[in-house]
C-alpha cells in the first residue's frame, strides 16, 4: 500500500514478536522470524530502544518489551492510587525508622512526590506532596533512574550539584546506578542537601516494571551516628517497598 | 518469640485482618471483598456464609504473610459494620437470611409505623437515636414479620439475633451469643442509662428477649477462639466507629475523630454521661472498658462518602479506581458551580430525612467530567461541614481540630477541601487503619498486652496536616450553594407511592 513508512511497519512486527514470547529474543532469532537482515533489525532495536520500546538484557545481550511501552496503554500507574495503596505501608515504615518518608514517581526527569509522611515526633512540619526533586542526588531519584531504560537521556546536562558530594558525572552515576540495580537499594549521602541522609528502595507492579520508589530521610546525627548508616534503616525501607510491591501483585515481593 | 494482637475488621465492602507490633505499627494485612447483593431498588443485603469464609481466610493470609503462629497473637479484636442484622439458627449455626445491611431502606413504612403518630423522636430518650432504617430493631421486627415461622422458635431462643461482630464471635468461639455496648447501642433496643436490653421497646417492636445476645463491656475476654487461632482470647468488640475513636485515642471528653471510609463518620467523646442532641446527632456508647463506667459519643452519621466515589466508578464508569478520582478533580480548578448531593438512602445526620434522594445541580454546558469529580469530593467535605455546625452547637464548643482517618484520607486534593470548607486544621495519625487499631488496643488493653490507655496515648502520632487556604468569602459563598442543593433533594419520595 502506498504511504505506508515500511521501517515502522518492520518496528511493529519485532514488538509484536517480544510480546508474543516470554523470553528476550536475540537479534539473530529476531532477524530469522521476520526474514531481514541482521543489520536492519538491530538499527530498528536500537531505536525502539533509546525510546524505551525495548530493553536489552546486560547479561545475555537478548530484547524484551521496555517499560516506557508497557506504560503506554493506561497501564501506568497514577501517582494518587500509588499513594493510596501504599499508605499502610509508609506510616508503618516512618513508625518503625522515626523518621519521615515519601514515596516518588518519576516525571521528566525529575522525582515527584506522591506522597509524604511526617518524622513521628509531632514537631512542625509541612506536606511536600507535589513537590520535584532532582534524581540524580536523591535516594529515590537514583531508584527510578536505575530502574529506566535510559536514564542519562532524561537527565538535564550538566548535572548540578546541590550539594559538594553530589555526583555529577555521567560516568560516575553510571555506575552508581549500577551498584544500585546490584544492592536493591540507593543511598543519598549528604548529595541533595549537606548534612541529610535517604536511603530508598524501589516499588515494582505485577509486571516487575518499577512504578515508584519510598524512602526515608533524616539528619546525619540521627541516621550515621558514629560513622555507620543505622543498621536497621535498609531493612525497614525494603521491607516497606517489599510489602507494597506485594499488594501491588509482584510475585517475589 | 514477638506477641502480637491481631485484629479483624469486618467492613461493609471487605473483611480484612490486620496484625499490630507492640508500638501499634501493622505487621501484617490481608484483606477480601465480598459481594453486595441487591434483590430490589433500596435493599441490600450480604452472605454472611461467605463473610465467615472471607474472615477465616484473611486471618490466615495475615498471618502467612509474616509467618506469624497462633501462639504469638495475645489476643484477637473484632471490629464490625454497625447495624447490619442478621438471625441464625442456634442448632445448625447456619444464617436463616441474607444479612440485611445498614444502608438498606427495606423498613421505611415500618419506621414511620412504629412512630405512632408520634414520630421518629418516639424512642430517642430511652435509646439515643432517632427511628430511622438505619438501624437494628426495625430490621429486625420486619425479618419476623415477614417470616412468622421465625416467630415462634424466636421466643425460645432457637433462632439467634446478632450484628456482624455478633456472628463472628459465635463462630471463632463455637457458640458464644454476646454483643458488646457498642454495637448494642445502635440496635434501638438498648437502654442508653442502663446499658441493658429496653423491655418497652421490645414490646413495641414485638421482638422476643430470647433471640437477644448477652451485652458485654467492649475489651474483655468473651471467650478463646477455635480453629486457626485455636487458645487465642477473643478479647475485644466495638463497632468501626467506635474503634476508630478509639484507635484516634480519642480518650478524654472533648476529644474528637471523622472517619472517612464508604459512609463518614464524626464521633465526639463526651464522658461517662450520655448526651442528648437537639441537633439530629445521635447519642451512642463509645466504649467500655471491662467493667469500668461507660465512655458516651455523640455522633454525625453521613450515610453516602466513599460509596460516591465508588458509584462514580462503577455506575458512571468515569474512572476505573477510586484514587483516580483525584487526578481528574485535578484537571479542573474548581467545581464549574455544579454540586451532587448523594441522598442515596435519603439524609442522614443532620437532616434525617428519609424522603430526600440525591441531586446534581447546577448542570450547564460548561460541565465536564472533572467538575462532577470535584463535586463527587467536595460533597465529603459539606456533609462534613454539616455535621460539624450541628457538633458545634450541641456541645457549645468549637472544634479547633478535626483527626481524621479512613481510606478516603490517602486523598489530598479532598482533606485540604476539607479543612478549606471547616477553616480547621485537619490531622491523621501515623495509622490510617484506626478502626483496626482500635479493636486491637481494646483486645491488647483486656490481656494486659498493653498497661494502660496512656501507653496508648504515645503511640499517636500526626502523619499528615492541611491548613486551611480558603478565603472566607468563597467558603461561605460555596456553603450556601450547597445548602442550596441540598433543599433540592428533600420531598423528593412521596409516602405510600414508590
Ligand atoms: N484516593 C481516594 N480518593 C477518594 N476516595 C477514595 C480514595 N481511596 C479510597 N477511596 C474511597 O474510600 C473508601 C474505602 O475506604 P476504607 O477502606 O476506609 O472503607 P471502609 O469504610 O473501611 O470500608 P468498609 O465499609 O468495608 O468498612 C471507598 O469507598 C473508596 O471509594
Ligand atoms: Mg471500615
Amino acid at each position: 500500500m502506498p504511504g505506508l513508512i515500511q521501517s515502522v511497519q518492520r518496528a511493529a512486527a519485532i514488538l509484536r514478536l517480544l510480546a508474543t514470547r516470554s523470553r528476550p529474543l536475540g537479534v539473530a532469532e529476531l532477524a530469522n522470524a521476520l526474514g531481514l537482515p541482521k543489520t536492519t533489525v538491530h538499527g530498528i532495536l536500537r531505536t525502539l530502544q533509546h525510546v524505551g520500546f525495548v530493553e536489552q538484557d546486560p547479561h545475555s545481550g537478548r530484547y524484551r518489551l521496555g517499560a516506557a511501552l508497557l506504560h503506554l496503554g493506561g497501564s501506568y500507574l497514577d501517582g494518587n492510587e500509588l499513594r493510596t495503596r501504599a499508605l499502610n505501608w509508609a506510616d508503618a515504615l516512618a513508625a518503625r525508622s522515626g523518621e519521615s518518608v515519601r514515596i516518588g514517581t518519576l516525571h521528566e526527569g525529575r522525582v515527584l512526590v506522591v506522597h509524604h509522611v511526617f518524622r513521628p515526633d509531632d514537631s512542625l512540619q509541612a506536606l511536600d506532596v507535589g513537590t520535584l526533586l532532582p534524581a540524580h542526588c536523591t535516594a529515590l531519584g537514583k531508584v527510578l533512574l536505575a530502574y529506566e531504560p535510559d536514564p542519562a537521556g532524561q537527565l538535564p546536562t550538566p548535572l548540578d550539584a546541590p550539594a559538594p558530594a553530589a555526583i555529577t558525572s555521567p560516568a560516575a552515576l553510571k555506575r552508581e546506578l549500577a551498584a544500585v540495580r546490584r544492592r536493591g537499594w540507593a543511598l543519598d549521602a549528604e548529595e541533595s542537601a549537606p548534612g541529610i541522609l535517604a536511603v530508598a528502595a524501589p516499588i515494582r507492579d505485577r509486571r516487575g516494571i518499577t512504578v515508584g520508589a519510598i524512602g526515608v530521610s533524616g539528619t546525619v546525627e540521627r541516621l550515621r551516628a558514629g560513622g555507620t548508616l543505622r543498621a536497621d534503616l535498609v531493612p525497614h525501607v525494603r521491607d516497606a517497598a517489599d510489602s507494597i510491591s506485594r499488594d501491588l501483585g509482584f510475585p517475589d515481593g | 518469640m514477638t506477641q502480637y494482637i491481631a485484629a479483624i475488621d469486618q467492613g461493609t465492602t471487605s473483611s480484612r485482618c490486620m496484625i499490630f507490633d507492640p508500638s501499634g505499627s501493622i505487621i501484617s494485612i490481608a484483606q477480601q471483598e465480598h459481594r453486595q447483593i441487591y434483590p430490589k431498588p433500596g435493599w441490600v443485603e450480604h452472605d454472611a456464609t461467605e463473610i465467615w469464609t472471607n474472615v477465616q481466610q484473611v486471618v490466615h493470609d495475615a498471618l502467612r504473610q509474616k509467618d506469624i503462629t497462633a501462639d504469638q497473637i495475645a489476643a484477637i479484636g473484632i471490629t464490625n459494620q454497625r447495624e447490619t442484622t442478621l438471625l441464625w439458627d442456634r442448632t445448625t449455626g447456619e444464617p436463616l437470611h441474607n444479612a440485611i445491611v445498614w444502608q438498606d431502606t427495606r423498613t421505611d413504612q415500618l419506621c414511620r409505623e412504629l412512630g405512632a403518630g408520634i414520630g421518629q423522636e418516639r424512642f430517642r430518650e430511652r435509646c439515643g437515636l432517632p427511628l430511622a432504617t438505619y438501624f437494628a430493631g426495625p430490621k429486625i421486627a420486619w425479618l419476623l414479620r415477614e417470616h412468622p415461622e421465625l416467630r415462634a422458635r424466636a421466643e425460645r431462643g432457637d433462632v439467634l439475633f446478632g450484628t456482624m461482630e455478633s456472628w463472628i464471635i459465635y463462630k471463632l468461639t463455637g457458640g458464644t451469643h454476646v454483643t458488646d455496648v457498642t454495637n448494642a447501642s445502635r440496635t434501638m433496643l438498648m437502654n442508653i442509662n442502663t446499658l441493658r436490653w429496653d423491655d418497652d421497646i421490645l414490646a413495641a417492636m414485638d421482638i422476643p428477649r430470647a433471640m437477644l445476645p448477652e451485652i458485654k463491656g467492649s475489651a474483655q475476654t468473651y471467650g478463646t477462639a477455635t480453629g486457626e487461632l485455636a487458645g487465642v482470647p477473643v478479647a475485644s468488640a466495638l463497632g468501626d466507629q467506635q474503634a476508630a475513636l478509639f484507635g484516634q485515642t480519642c480518650f478524654a471528653e472533648g476529644e474528637a475523630k471523622c472517619t472517612y471510609g464508604t459512609g463518614s463518620f464524626l464521633l465526639l467523646n463526651t464522658g461517662t454521661t450520655p448526651v442528648q442532641s437537639a441537633n439530629g446527632l445521635l447519642t451512642t456508647v463509645g466504649y467500655q472498658i471491662g467493667d469500668q463506667a461507660p465512655v458516651y459519643a455523640l455522633e454525625g452519621a453521613i450515610a453516602i462518602t466513599g460509596s460516591l466515589v465508588q458509584w462514580f466508578r462503577d455506575n458512571l464508569g468515569l474512572i476505573t479506581t477510586a484514587p483516580e478520582i483525584e487526578t481528574l478533580a485535578r484537571t479542573v480548578d474548581d467545581n464549574g458551580g455544579c454540586y451532587i448531593v448523594p441522598a442515596f438512602s435519603g439524609l442522614f445526620a443532620p437532616h434525617w430525612r428519609s424522603d430526600a434522594r440525591g441531586v446534581i445541580t447546577g448542570l450547564t454546558s460548561y460541565i465536564t467530567k472533572g467538575h462532577l469529580a470535584r463535586a463527587v469530593l467536595e460533597a465529603t467535605a459539606w456533609q462534613t461541614r454539616e455535621v460539624v455546625d450541628a457538633m458545634n452547637n450541641d456541645s457549645g464548643v468549637d472544634l479547633t481540630t478535626l483527626k481524621v482517618d479512613g481510606g478516603m484520607t490517602a486523598d489530598n486534593l479532598l482533606m485540604q477541601f476539607l479543612s478549606d470548607v471547616l477553616d480547621v486544621p485537619v490531622v491523621r495519625p501515623m495509622v490510617a487503619e484506626t478502626t483496626c487499631l482500635g479493636a486491637a488496643y481494646a483486645a491488647g488493653l483486656a490481656v494486659g498486652y498493653w498497661p494502660d490507655i496512656e501507653s496508648l496515648r504515645a503511640n499517636w502520632h500526626k502523619a499528615a496536616e492541611w491548613h486551611p487556604q480558603m478565603e472566607a468569602a468563597t467558603r461561605d459563598r460555596e456553603y450556601h450553594n450547597w445548602r442550596k442543593a441540598v433543599e433540592r433533594t428533600l420531598n423528593w419520595v412521596e409516602h405510600d407511592s414508590r
